[in-house]
């Protein structure tokens, strides 16, 4: 168990310090700033990757800018949008909430609301199928005169 | 009225389906390592940057100003700039004004390739250390950006640009934007 966790915690960490080491930064918070940074920002020729995570040339332009800037003192939002005035939003990996946007913040709350209003509209339906009706005056003698025959023609058996 | 709700209830899943397919339908025929550039109506951004050919003679984003004209980024490590050399130097004959960024390349090696190959652009701006290609967003090359006359970025592609790009996308454009300045003078 204590394997598994200490496993568990190593692979979490891994990331965070794949592109670290070649910078030097002044403090402990620039560094972190700069890890938070690359580990936010996409690469833009590998398009799955991070630009901590990827070691494409251009990957390492941009980091190389992101400790630039860092050590220049600028802070994380100028460093964001240096790099979307360049590349565009495409570089975020949590897209800003804007025109273009707005359906992929929006679609997962519409889709919630969509599910609740099926399970009500189920459970209701489900609730008044279980319900039982009071027979009218017809039908319970009807339901008599059944109930009569059936045990009659037990009876004759 | 209840029926009908039911009915329509019963299509959901179809419904579901075709907009889900609709999706699917547009991804197939959308191309996700192209990516719009984000200085599209933007100046070229501004650099001082020695040409390929003489490292005295310094140029700057003004020099790139007064016809329309395309600003090709290229390497010698660059294979597919390789490929589309031979059409740069057509449509340069042709009278288009080709402006050249060496984006991250050994000035030698370059000036030999154009030797060999033939040289399509006005200049070649020596970008050694990829400054002026992240000012503008480069992230692979060739990428090819159309300036207008005043030196604006009125367009960018991705890739090669062959027969069919030059033909169908990037001259229609070039060609309208050269309309611009006569028809602003007319009115």
């Amino acid at each position: 168990m204590k394997f598994l966790l200490l496993s568990i915690f190593l692979l979490l960490g891994a990331p965070a310090f794949a592109a670290e080491d070649v910078y030097q930064f002044e403090n402990d918070e620039q560094r972190d700033r700069f890890s938070e940074l690359t580990y936010e920002l996409r690469c833009p020729k590998c398009q799955n990757q991070n630009i901590a995570d990827s070691n494409a040339p251009i990957a390492e332009d941009l980091r190389k800018e992101v400790s630039r800037l860092i050590k220049e003192g600028q802070d994380n939002e100028t460093v964001v949008q240096f790099m979307v005035d360049r590349y565009g939003e495409f570089v975020l990996y949590e897209p800003r909430f804007n025109v273009k946007t707005f359906i992929i913040w929006l679609v997962p709350a519409i889709l919630i609301f969509i599910g609740l209003i099926v399970i009500l509209s189920v459970s209701r339906s489900r609730k008044q199928a279980h319900e039982t009706k009071e027979l009218n005056s017809q039908e319970s003698e009807r339901l008599a005169l059944l109930l009569v025959n059936s045990n009659d023609e037990v009876g004759d058996k | 009225m209840k029926k009908v709700m039911k009915r329509l209830v019963m299509f959901t899943p179809l419904f579901i389906f075709v907009v889900l397919g609709m999706f699917l339908f547009w991804g197939l025929n959308n191309d996700p390592t192209k990516l719009p550039s984000a200085l599209l109506g933007k100046p070229m951004p501004k650099f001082e940057l020695a040409t390929l050919l003489n490292s005295d003679e310094l140029k700057a984003e003004k020099d790139l100003v007064g016809n329309v004209s395309l600003l090709n980024v290229w390497a010698t490590w660059c294979i597919s700039c390789r490929v589309e050399h031979p059409y740069l130097m057509d449509i340069a004959k042709e009278g288009v004004h080709i402006f050249g960024v060496n984006y991250k390349d050994q000035r030698k090696e370059a000036v030999d390739w154009l030797g060999e190959f033939g040289n399509p652009y006005v200049f070649s701006l020596y970008d050694e250390n990829g400054r002026l290609g992240l000012d503008l967003g480069v992230y692979g090359a060739p990428e090819t950006y159309i300036l207008d006359g005043q030196g604006v970025i009125q367009y960018k592609h991705v890739g090669v640009i062959d027969q069919r790009v030059w033909l169908e996308v990037l001259k229609p454009i070039v060609d309208q934007l050269k309309q611009q300045p006569v028809l602003a003078q007319g009115n």
